[in-house]
């Protein structure tokens, strides 16, 4: 069969984008708020700036429903077992965000009780600075990552 | 009988409230991609490095923004002033300027260590990366051009959600802690101007501020 008759793929394509689109709009956040981070997380999820505009008002307490991981707030060595437990237990395909600046790169608490970046734990897909980012600059962040999932293969 | 009451008794409140919101001009909600919030005049934002209004730099590279930061986010080296063509007034200026935007808290106290304004921070913040290298700002990012406008680690193109005129609003720590705003000179504006803004507006409060109607919110 001639290969070059058609696109390779054009069905794929189309259906990766539709995939893609789907899992954008429903992303469900796993609850990981560590610290004054999730405050501003749970402020994007009340009336003011409504996450529910991007399907994900339901922060799920079980990682078995949850897509998104929003880590917000510094994680301590202790905490880390934890949150890659809660990781491995997200079905794929899952996402993390790192939210402020102490998830992603220990912000001010450069000592030995904090993980350096929770990327060290596991795999960071958008990160968010500030200290706290507010609600605004969460959904950018989250804004990000639908660009990025947009733009991928569904084949994660 | 007494279920359907309670019923009706509670979706009276819910009608009650959509049709102030939903239907009316009630709605608490601030769509954030198309419309944005209006920011506190001291909001604290990204970073820029200024320029004095003849296009001169202003930072001196003198590493007190390094020294004063708590995150040690802030990395400066000094270099000398070519004689001929001097990039800074005085004997120095910073030839490589970084500041990690993930390692930093944006507690503004850069802002205040600095001697000459040249470190102020904005009302931009969306900053969001896939990319930890693209946090990283350079002096590339942070020095404003003539027009008082840097460039942005995305360009709108890229990032929709960017305002770049965010940029010129500076926040109000350099007018309350720079040198020239102590409280010695308290009600008098006392910083210096910038290329692309000229001299800013006073704060409410000071000589030849715009006087305000005190509306109690």
């Amino acid at each position: 069969m001639d290969q070059g008759a058609a696109p390779p793929g054009i069905m794929v394509t189309t259906l990766g984008k539709v995939a893609n689109w789907a899992r954008t709009r429903s992303m469900w956040p796993a609850t990981f708020g560590l610290a004054c981070c999730a405050i501003e997380m749970m402020a994007t999820g009340t009336a003011h700036y409504d996450l529910a505009r991007f399907g994900m008002e339901v922060f799920r307490a079980s990682p078995r429903q949850a897509d998104l991981m929003i880590v917000a707030g510094r994680v301590s060595q202790k905490m880390a077992p934890v949150l890659r437990n809660v990781y491995d237990q997200m079905p794929e395909p899952k996402w993390v965000i790192s939210m402020g600046a102490c998830a992603s790169t220990g912000g001010m608490f450069n000592n030995y009780a904090l993980v350096q970046g929770v990327d060290q734990i596991v795999p960071v897909d958008v990160y968010v600075p500030g200290c706290p980012p507010g609600p605004q600059s969460l959904i950018h962040g989250i804004l990000t990552l639908q660009n990025k999932i947009m733009s991928g293969e569904i084949t994660r | 009988m007494g279920m359907i009451n309670n019923l009706r008794r509670g979706f009276a409140v819910t009608l009650r409230v959509m049709r102030r919101t939903v239907f009316g001009d009630g709605l608490l909600t601030t769509e954030y991609p198309k419309e944005s919030r209006q920011k506190p005049e001291r909001f604290h934002g990204r970073h820029v490095l200024n320029r004095h209004p003849d296009g001169i730099e202003k930072c001196i590279g003198c590493e007190l923004c390094a020294g004063a930061c708590p995150a040690r986010c802030i990395y400066v080296r000094g270099a000398d002033n070519p004689i001929d063509e001097p990039v800074s007034p005085g004997e120095r200026y910073g030839f490589v300027y970084d500041i990690n935007m993930l390692r930093c808290i944006f507690c503004g106290l850069c802002v205040e260590a600095c001697p000459t304004e040249a470190i102020t921070m904005t009302h931009l913040f969306e900053m969001s990366v896939t990319n930890r290298d693209d946090a990283i700002y350079t002096k590339n990012e942070l020095l404003v051009n003539p027009e008082g406008i840097p460039n942005h680690m995305f360009t709108p193109e890229q990032d929709p959600m960017v305002n770049l005129d965010e940029l010129k609003d500076a926040d109000g720590w350099m007018r309350a802690t720079a040198p020239s705003g102590r409280a010695a000179y308290e009600g008098i504006p006392g910083w210096s101007a910038s290329a692309g803004i000229g001299l800013r507006p006073p704060e409410r409060g000071q000589a030849g501020a715009e006087v305000e109607e005190d509306d109690d919110d």
